[in-house]
């Protein structure tokens, strides 16, 4: 079940929405119908879905209308046709107290321009959504300390925004929007007004975050390598309309119009596609519970000829291969310990793909994608070759 | 006249006969306005002229120190011009006077704010009160003691009444204006971790407007310290009736002394409220 659906949604400002929404379904494009009628297309019929725990990137250029549509989610702007459900609840038909109760408990908003409270602490900023659901203080700052700690800026609690960079400025921005533990985070442009070093800083730590917190994130930005490295699924918006949604990787292979195209023609894919694009799960057998018995078992039911193994956090300690697995199996040996091969070729997650295709040309075995000593995917032949295929079409265009 | 073509409208009368209908009609209003009033700036008055001069030429003095961030100049500036007018026993006029313009001013506060935040809350309320504040200032002060006097008689409420009149407008302005000066973003903020109307005043709006307003309030102030001599015109006490007495008299001196006492005044009462803005914004 989705947590965000968007079904139909439009918004047009002007003072005449239903003529121009009739235009605009006549297929009159943005441009004709400001001329034609003074309304300005913001969002045109657009429809989603957001899964639980997934990234949702929405981009477009400038005046496309991502900011209308992000704040057409939590109702900001009014929309003038189509559903929103946040949890099956539809926000467009809301009254304000239900429509308060949702912003409050539901989803939180990351701003552009980090929309701090200048006279307000770090803290009491922090606290600003708890403080209006009307949580008691010793309550609210204790979980505002605890957000302010996942981004970082525990000792920072008593400064004013005003004496801060940027990169922490936002870091307020989003510890005041997990305070509330929302659903569904909201995020404009979070990262556009940073410079490119913290902008990057602040993508991982977000994709940290997110691995530990697991929260619906609607991302808007007008930047593509932006999406891609944060993206689960992406949305392009050109108009006001969504023009394609898929992974990055569909974005990139199978440009969906022209427009998309594009977008996307000055990204040399394999430079832009890393690891970790590329990778998929990793079957492994746990050191500590598993012997040859279950590795060989787990081969022989996956087809594979030899499996990764790790320790229960995941640890890469090495693999096996099927016909080592068989003999210790002769020998009576219980354990993997000595039976694994821990010469293994790896690389990270954001290894170039170039590289990964010199790596794997000689390798016996997948190529194993570590983090931190984790082992965090695979990258079997076929997924490098065939990406770069999809490049060498697009370079010969 | 019969020189114009349409016989004179009676304006006079109309307005005349207004005024006599609101004065009969709201004496109920009137009255107790004016008894609750006078007993209130009479006690201030009171309070104040109780207080030794020396001690309150100190206590402002120190007071003055720390609003300007700790710097001597307003603090010297108070000692010595304060001093100047007990030195000329003008003492009690300018406690008089100081109770005027601290009653007429927080009553102005106490009547702009609210509307400069419904004026901010509505465009159909600016749309109406913008000409109306407009008429307010460019009317001469004067004018305003007519109704003054006709509603509260002769004395000090007269002249709180028509300071008011006088001194609100800059408070409905300023804060109108520094409500509606509040970034888009941060109303977005309030409004997305779902602020309900008077949360997002007290939490956001106002304390962001706070500078604003508090400009608008120093020109109240201003304004309301300079009705004080128009106002002794139809009975207030203080320092404006010294300068009232010596233009009847021709009396060069006491104008001058009673002149440069409200100078004094004027400038202290502007500085500190001034100051008082600017150390908090910090
Ligand atoms: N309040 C408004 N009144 C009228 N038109 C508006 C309003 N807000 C946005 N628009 C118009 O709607 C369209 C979409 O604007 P929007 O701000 O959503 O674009 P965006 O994709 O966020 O652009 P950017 O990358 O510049 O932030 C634009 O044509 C814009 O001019
Ligand atoms: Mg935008």
């Amino acid at each position: 079940m989705p947590i965000i659906k968007v079904e139909n949604l439009s918004k047009i400002f002007g003072k005449n929405p239903s003529q121009a929404q009739k235009l605009l379904d006549q297929g009159l494009k943005k441009e004709e119908i400001l001329k034609k009628t003074g309304n300005t297309v913001g969002v045109n019929r657009a429809s989603f879905e957001v899964e639980q725990g997934e990234i949702f990137v929405i981009m477009g250029l400038s005046g496309s209308g991502k900011s209308t549509l992000v704040r057409l989610i939590n109702r900001l702007i009014e929309p003038t046709e189509g559903s929103v459900y946040i949890n099956e609840e539809n926000l467009a038909a809301m009254d304000s107290k239900n429509l308060r109760r949702v912003r409050r408990e539901k989803m939180s908003m990351v701003f552009q321009r980090f929309a701090l409270f200048p006279y307000r602490t770090v803290l009491q900023n922090t606290e600003f959504g708890l403080e209006v659901q009307g949580i008691d203080k010793t309550e609210r700052s204790k979980k505002a300390k605890e957000s302010l700690e996942l981004v970082g800026l525990g000792s920072f609690i008593n400064q004013f925004p005003g004496q801060l960079s940027g990169g922490m400025q936002q870091r307020v921005g989003l510890a005041r929007a997990l305070a509330n533990d929302p659903e569904v985070l909201l995020m404009d442009e979070a990262f556009s007004a940073l410079d490119p070093l913290i902008r990057k800083e602040m993508q991982d730590e977000l994709l940290d975050l997110q691995e530990r917190m697991q929260k619906t994130i609607l991302f808007i930005t007008h930047d593509l390598d932006e999406a891609l490295r944060i993206g689960d699924r992406i949305a392009l918006m050109k108009d006001g309309s969504i023009v394609q949604i898929g992974t990055p990787e569909d974005i990139l292979v199978n440009p969906a119009n022209d427009y998309v195209e594009k977008f996307v023609e000055d990204v040399d894919r394999s430079k832009v596609l890393t690891a970790q694009h590329i990778m998929k799960r990793p079957e492994t057998v746990n050191i500590e519970k598993h012997g040859p018995r279950v590795a060989l078992e787990r081969m022989r039911e996956e087809g594979l000829s030899s499996i990764y193994v790790t320790d229960r956090s995941r640890n890469l300690k090495g693999y096996v291969t099927a016909d080592d697995a068989s003999q210790a199996i002769e020998e009576n040996v219980k354990d993997l310990t000595n039976v694994i091969e821990t010469n293994v070729p790896t690389c990270d997650l954001d290894t170039p793909m170039n590289d990964i295709f010199d790596m794997i040309h000689n390798s016996p075995v997948p190529i194993a994608v570590v983090e931190d000593g984790k082992l965090r995917g695979i990258i079997v032949r076929g997924a490098v070759i065939g990406a770069l295929a999809g490049s060498e079409v697009s370079i010969n265009e | 006249m019969s020189n114009t073509l349409l016989p004179m409208i009676p304006v006079k009368t109309w307005v005349d006969q207004s005024v006599e209908w609101i004065t009969d009609t709201f004496e109920f209003v009137f009255d107790p306005i004016k008894n609750n009033l006078d007993t209130f700036i009479e006690f201030l008055s009171e309070t104040l002229q109780v207080i030794n001069p020396w001690i309150f030429i100190a206590v402002v003095a120190i007071i003055a120190f720390f609003v300007t961030g700790k710097r001597i100049g307003l603090a010297a500036f108070s000692i010595v011009g304060l001093w100047f007018i007990l030195n000329q026993e003008m003492w009690e006029q300018l406690m008089d006077t100081f109770s005027l313009v601290i009653t007429a001013s927080l009553i102005s506060v106490i009547i702009g704010v609210p509307f400069g935040i419904w004026m901010a809350k509505s465009n159909i309320v600016q749309a109406i009160l913008t000409p109306i504040l407009d008429f307010m200032q460019t009317m001469p002060a004067f004018v305003y003691l007519i109704p003054a006097v006709a509603f509260f008689g002769i004395g000090m409420v007269p002249g709180v009444f028509a300071s008011v009149i006088f001194a609100v407008p800059p408070t409905v302005r300023f804060t109108n204006l520094g409500i509606r000066q509040v970034s888009t973003e941060l109303i977005e903020a309030a409004d997305a971790f779902g602020t309900t109307g008077i949360q997002k005043l007290f939490k956001v709006q106002l304390p962001m407007a706070k500078k604003t307003i508090m400009a608008g309030i120093n020109q109240t102030v201003m304004l309301a310290l300079s009705m004080v001599v128009i106002a002794s015109m139809i009975g207030a006490e203080g320092l404006g009736k010294e300068v009232i007495t010596a233009l009847q008299r021709n009396d060069v001196g006491l104008g001058f002394v009673a002149g440069v006492s409200i100078v004094i005044l004027a400038i202290v009462i502007d500085r500190f409220t001034q100051s008082l803005n600017t150390q908090k914004g910090e």
